[in-house]
């Protein structure tokens, strides 16, 4: 039995290497313990046993979507998600179509955890909410966000944030890492507990903009949660209109059908007359 | 007339912009600020920031300029005959409210319309000049939609998509005869010249064999359009037809359907009635059929009832009813078209069915792993160990997916 310890930064690369040299020895899947270094079990135990010595008997290969896959699996919050990409680079070896099986168990799984893990990136790219804070010793703009993901997501989603704010220097906090960008450089360092956030006046402002760009005679609050769930709401500046909104909805829209025609104010037949003269 | 606050304006614009489904931010080119000196991205696909509790994405910031206007549309707020408080943005407090905005990741963009005022061409003068300094003075990479006005001069309308990723003109009614009803100042004719216009455009600028390399891009994300459902007579057929030929006409990427909602001070030849949602819904599945899965307006109209959609189940549920003599259908052997028009199995799993059969004899389980919806594809295929046998031609089929009491909230 071996056990391999992987780093919490840097995780995808280092699977790889390890899982090339270990299929390279035809170690079988069923022989390692895959562990991360942050895992809270791994105290409890010893340390790393040493590599298997056995010289590569095999060259290893995969078919090309293998490699995102696998690296997409790997950020999933699951007991195998060291393991399962491995099992599948194991029996890739020997059953060439196998990824095409999409109804082979394993494959299936390792879609799911795919899907879970690009759903969770997703979302962050959504839901993540930077608050100004004061100016640095540079020109450049200093933003923080706080973001709790579902899943070890925020290491490969953190270029996407470099290429879309690079004018702006930017921190995203989370439980498990933190990213910080400075001059267009990312840094990754170990997750933090939720410090004190900055207040932002603009977020006043977005809120005023989610209240009015709701249409209450529109109530559709499954349709909302099912793509906004709950969980997220806590860091979303806007989220605690919703209630309210919901409630209030009803009795506007009762109010707007109870409202009788007004009289068009005094410049409207002024205007349109206006009007049809030009398009005459 | 007291001065308004920033979110005074704010407050009235967007209240006013509500009414326009659109917020789509996806389909443009790939646009990074990587280089220090800008600000925005944009890589393919769209991302919504938000969801307001009406179950609609919030991508972009969408406001009026104004929400003055001297049109009288009966449907609209912000119609000239309409007592709604008026506003209007000056160019900089635009700018300064998209920019600020996406620097804290609530939006993805700007989606820019306006009532009209003075003249088409000052409104629309005005409108270009917010995304001409987006783009130059601020070097905002992010996502622009203009709605444009179609009788502002061709010029501006060229400037207005060197800037835009995406136009849009609303033909809001699905016949000339209830825009001449419901929205006398607005010409259709004039409407279809604009569209053809951006059309002619937007291929001129993508056709790389008439360009050098160096050629401007002209709304990348194309044009789109919106009609409003539940307003004027027009039957669900006659409103296909009539998006079929904008998707032919002038290469829409996209047309909205937007059901008729309430709206406060409402026009007295326009008595408002419930958001017709779950029409509207039926609607953009009838859209995918027809952009996606190959059938015509004919053939969707097979499963309509007199030019309407069933509403208590979706149109290639309907049409598969009504057309049982095309199935079963055998999964392991069918060619993609068929498969496309199978209920329950969308384009996803099709090309999962078409790569996985090449390995191995699809099952009824193996089906279900593929995500197809088997409640409603069962009685129209067949497996390796599955076949429907009498329950394809079953009298009571329709009535196993059309639950009675089933019906989406509306108020």
């Amino acid at each position: 039995m071996q056990e391999i310890i992987l780093p919490a930064i840097g995780f995808a690369k280092a699977w790889r290497s390890r899982a090339r040299r270990l299929v390279e020895r035809q170690v079988p899947p069923e022989q390692i313990v895959w562990r991360s270094e942050d895992d809270q079990a791994l105290l409890a135990l010893g340390g790393e046993s040493a590599d298997s010595v056995a010289p590569a008997q095999s060259a290893v290969r995969v078919p090309k979507n293998f490699i995102d896959l696998a690296e997409t699996a790997l950020c999933a919050d699951v007991p195998d998600r060291f393991a399962l990409p491995y099992a599948l680079l194991w029996r890739l070896q020997t059953e060439r179509g196998l990824l095409s099986i999409q109804s082979d168990p394993q494959v299936a799984r390792l879609h799911d955890y795919t899907k879970r893990v690009r759903r969770d990136a997703h979302k962050m790219k959504a839901f993540v909410r930077f608050r100004e804070i004061g100016a640095g010793k540079t020109e450049r703009r200093r933003f923080v966000a706080w973001f709790e993901s579902d899943h070890f997501t925020l290491e490969r989603t953190a270029p996407f944030f470099a290429r879309r704010f690079g004018d702006m220097d930017w921190s995203i906090l989370t439980p498990r890492l933190c990213v910080h960008c400075l001059g267009g450089v990312l840094k990754l360092e170990a997750g933090t507990a939720k410090p004190d956030m900055p207040v932002d006046g603009a977020d006043d402002l977005w809120r005023t903009y989610f209240a009015n760009i709701f249409n209450p005679a529109r109530l559709k609050v499954k349709a909302m949660q099912s793509e906004m769930p709950k969980k997220y709401w806590k860091n979303l500046p806007e989220a605690e209109l919703i209630p309210a909104l919901i409630a209030s909805a009803e009795a506007r829209v009762h109010a707007m059908r109870a409202a009788a025609p007004s009289e068009p104010p005094s410049r409207a037949a002024r205007i349109k007359a206006a009007v049809k003269a030009s398009q005459a | 007339m007291s001065v308004k606050t920033l979110q005074e304006k704010l407050a009235i614009l967007s209240d006013a912009a509500k009414y326009d489904a659109s917020c789509a931010s996806s389909g443009t080119g790939k646009r990074n600020s990587r280089d220090g000196k800008g600000l925005g991205s944009t890589e393919g696909s769209g991302i919504c920031h938000s969801y307001a509790p009406d179950g609609r994405c919030i991508s972009l910031l969408k406001i009026l300029m104004t929400n003055f206007c001297i049109f009288d549309c009966a449907y609209c707020i912000n119609r000239v005959s309409s007592n709604v408080e008026r506003a209007r943005f000056s160019v900089e407090e635009i700018i300064s409210l998209t920019t600020e905005f996406y620097r804290r990741n609530y939006i993805e963009g700007l989606f820019l319309s306006s009532g009209i005022i003075k003249s088409p061409d000052a409104t629309m003068a005005a409108m270009v000049r917010v995304a001409r300094e987006l783009r130059l003075t601020h070097n905002f990479r992010g996502y622009i939609h203009l709605k444009t006005i179609p009788d502002a001069a061709p010029e501006l309308l060229e400037e207005a998509g060197l800037y835009a990723d995406r136009l849009s003109i609303n033909v809001e009614l699905p016949t000339d005869a209830g825009v001449a009803r419901l929205a006398p100042e607005k010409s259709p004719q004039r409407i279809r010249q604009a569209m053809a216009g951006l059309r002619q455009k937007i291929e001129e600028h993508s056709d790389p064999t008439l360009q050098t390399k160096r050629v401007k891009k002209f709304a990348p994300a194309g044009q789109s359009t919106q009609l409003i459902v539940g307003a004027d007579e027009a039957d669900d057929t006659t409103i296909l037809t009539g998006a079929h030929q904008l998707y032919n006409d002038y290469r829409l990427r996209r047309v909205y359907y937007s059901g008729f909602s309430p709206i406060p001070d409402a026009s007295n030849i326009l008595p408002l009635i419930r958001p017709p949602l779950l029409r509207e819904h039926r609607l953009y599945q009838a859209d995918w059929m027809l952009r996606f899965y190959g059938f015509s307006v004919g053939e969707i109209a097979q499963g309509a009832q007199s030019g309407m959609l069933d509403l208590a189940i979706d149109p290639k549920l309907a049409w598969a009813l009504a057309r049982r003599d095309q199935f079963p259908v055998d999964v392991n052997r069918a060619p993609r078209e068929l498969l496309m028009r199978i209920p329950g199995i969308g384009g996803r799993t099709v090309s999962r069915i078409l790569s996985t059969r090449r390995w191995k004899t699809l099952t009824y389980d193996d089906l279900i792993r593929m995500g197809a919806r088997m409640k409603n594809a069962k009685a129209f295929i067949i497996t390796r160990d599955w076949s429907p046998a009498k329950l394809t031609d079953a009298s009571n089929l329709r009535a196993r997916f059309a639950a009675p009491a089933e019906q989406l909230s509306l108020i």
